[in-house]
Parts: structure tokens; C-alpha cells; sequence
């Protein structure tokens, strides 16, 4: 699984809400050929990133692609640490509950369906940025 | 580790340098390009953000930026530092990554 | 040192192509190797050929096109994003059966996994972008 991966540690920072611009779109094309090249990624969601992952999105108003179940796939992608900052989405009026229930099935633990989204507060944050070989902002 | 953190955004516009100086860690260095060049004024409302960076970390101002927007005999505020284009290299091979706040 | 480079807008609009040119001139004087320059989002758009700036401005595409035959680079364009911003080599524009190409000679259009490949040589990626 992705914590023995021999590959370098990606973290995509995701500050941007989705469909007002096209980076979150965009982004998750990098993250999906990253975790194809089998690289150790991550995805970390702060400020209006944390918009992107809010469940019952509904694009059929504006007539743009609803990209929002592409997340529900990373798991596939053994794509399986989505880190949402606390305090982001606190200060939106948002919870967990709010969010899309994302999860991965873990190989090493007989298949066990996990959580992929990991909360984590603004001094982990600092701590995980730190921690990372490369740093895709979108 | 020690990372090298560009914010190319105004503070007056955007909170991309606030949010950069809440997650940057000790040791860090921040540059200030672009229009984030307009943070490093000393007398701005916004001053208190680079001031409280350079608590822990270090602050670098893009001077050519400056220039380019009439800055250049603009105060800044003290303990931050000019670099020019070769000093933004040197500062990418100094620290061990680099992370855009865009 | 070896550098990725990524781009992220366009010429004009934003001061972010501009900043990376003077970021990867001063890098190449040094001594220091980039790997390639990748262009994404709108910033694919650096690479038309088609830009027709006045006279008294700069030509972004051809500041790029003049570094990289100076310096050999690998200016990467994302196919996914060029596609659907209509930025075509040759062989695209027939692909899709579109009566024209646009793409400036050095530039060249590349997949994602180039810019993932990229980061992975690199000692460093600097991203521009807004």
C-alpha cells in the first residue's frame, strides 16, 4: 500500500473551490497519472479547497461537468489520505457530515474498507507540508 | 526540512499570505513575488502579517517586482529582505522544496 | 540543481509566465539544469504561435522559443489541456479534423505523465501561476 511506496511523496495542495475556476478539475487528472506512476500521493484540502469534496453536488443549472465523483475514485487509485483541515472547514460553517463519504479498501488488512478523508488540524498541516518531497498547488 | 513558500498575491486582495504565514513552520522562508511584493510595505494595514513571520522564519521581497511597481524607495518592513531573480535561484537550492501559495 | 518547471497561465493575463521565464534565464546562467518546462491550465496558451502582441511589448512565445533553442529545453505542453483550449501541433489539428495548427516551433505537446516524470528527476518543481 501507499505507506511502503518506494516512489516520492506528492502532496496536492488544494486551496481553490471547484467550478468558479477550472483548477480543481484540472488537478485531479495530475493526481490520478501521479498515483498510476505509483508515487506516495496525498491530497490535502485548506481555505475554499474543502468546498470541493461537499456531497450533492448538482452541475445541471450552470450546464458544467459535474467532476465531484472522481473523488468517490481515488480509492481505486490507492489514492487513500485525503487530509481536511478543521479549522477550514469550521470557519465555512461546515463538518465532516457536509462532506462526501470517501473511502479506500485496504489491501495489507484483508480489504477492510477504510476512511480516506483524515482531519487533521491547522498545526498538522504545517507539519505534513513539511514532510512532503513535492508540492503541487492547485 | 525547510521549505521556500512564493505568495504572488496582494494581501489587500487576496488571504493567500494569510494562509501561507498560518501553515508555514518555523525555519521556513517566504519570498514575496509578483503582487505579493505589495505585503512587505512597512507602513500597510497589512504589515502585521510579515511581521509575524519573521518571528520564526525568514521574509524575502522579489526586487524587481518592487521596482516595476515604483516601490523601490518604498520603507519595508525591517528584517525583511531583497532578493533579485539569481537570489530567487539561490533561495529554490537553499531550502529543500518549494511550495506555491497560489 | 536540477529544476521542473510549471506554468500555469497564460501570457498577458497574468504576470506568471513572465516571472517563470526570469526564473528559469537566471537558473540556466547559474548552471543549473532544467528538466522541463511544463505548461498546464491556460497556460498552455504560452505556446501559440499565433500571438500578434504590439510592437513596444514583449512577445512571451517568443522569449520562451529564443530560451529554448539557446538552452536545448523541453517545453512540455499538457495535451488534455491544450485539447480543450484549442491548442494544436500538426498531427492534432488532423486528428480532429481541424483546418489549422497553432503550436510555436521548440514548444511540443506532451502527456500528464511528463509532468509527473518531472517532478520525480527533479530536485525541485517551481510552479507560476495565479
Amino acid at each position: 500500500m501507499s505507506e511502503e511506496n518506494d516512489g516520492k511523496k506528492f502532496m496536492f495542495v488544494n486551496r481553490r473551490a471547484p467550478y468558479g475556476t477550472i483548477y480543481a478539475q484540472e488537478s485531479l487528472e495530475v493526481v490520478l497519472i501521479a498515483a498510476a506512476l505509483e508515487q506516495d500521493v496525498s491530497l490535502l484540502f485548506i481555505d475554499d479547497g474543502v468546498f470541493q469534496l461537499t456531497k450533492g453536488q448538482n452541475t445541471e443549472g450552470v450546464g458544467m461537468k459535474n467532476f465531484s465523483p472522481a473523488y468517490a475514485a481515488l480509492g481505486d487509485y490507492d489514492v487513500s489520505k485525503l487530509y481536511v483541515e478543521k479549522e477550514s472547514l469550521e470557519e465555512r460553517g461546515l463538518t465532516l457530515d457536509d462532506l462526501q463519504h470517501l473511502t479506500w479498501e485496504d489491501e495489507d488488512d484483508d480489504w477492510a474498507e477504510k476512511d480516506s478523508i483524515r482531519l487533521v488540524s491547522r498545526d498538522e498541516v504545517k507539519k505534513l507540508i513539511e514532510e512532503q518531497d513535492v508540492l503541487l498547488s492547485f | 526540512m525547510a521549505i521556500l513558500h512564493t505568495v504572488n498575491k496582494s494581501p489587500y486582495e487576496k488571504a493567500s499570505l494569510e494562509s501561507c504565514v498560518q501553515r508555514s513552520d518555523a525555519g521556513a522562508a517566504i519570498l514575496l513575488i509578483e503582487d505579493g511584493v505589495y505585503a512587505a510595505l512597512a507602513g500597510g494595514a497589512k504589515a502585521d502579517l510579515v511581521k509575524a513571520a519573521l518571528a520564526d522564519r525568514k521574509v524575502f521581497v522579489l526586487e524587481p517586482d518592487l521596482k516595476a511597481r515604483g516601490l523601490a524607495d518604498q520603507a519595508l518592513i525591517e528584517g525583511v529582505e531583497s532578493v533579485d531573480f539569481d537570489g530567487f535561484v539561490d533561495l529554490t537550492t537553499q531550502y529543500d522544496q518549494v511550495n506555491a501559495w497560489l | 540543481m536540477k529544476y521542473a518547471i510549471m506554468i500555469n497561465e497564460g501570457p498577458y493575463n497574468h504576470q506568471a509566465s513572465d516571472t517563470a521565464y526570469n526564473f528559469c534565464k537566471a537558473a540556466l546562467d547559474k548552471g543549473h539544469e532544467i528538466i522541463r518546462v511544463f505548461f498546464y491550465h491556460d497556460g498552455v496558451n504560452n505556446a501559440t504561435r499565433l500571438g500578434v502582441p504590439p510592437q513596444d511589448d514583449r512577445n512571451i512565445t517568443e522569449k520562451w522559443v529564443a530560451l529554448g533553442k539557446e538552452h536545448d529545453l523541453d517545453l512540455s505542453v499538457c495535451v488534455a489541456a491544450a485539447q480543450r483550449r484549442g491548442l494544436l501541433d500538426e498531427g492534432e489539428a488532423q486528428r480532429w479534423g481541424k483546418d489549422v495548427n497553432n503550436i510555436a516551433e521548440v514548444f511540443h505537446i506532451t502527456g500528464l505523465g511528463q509532468l509527473v516524470e518531472a517532478c520525480i528527476q527533479a530536485d525541485r518543481l517551481v510552479e507560476f501561476g495565479d
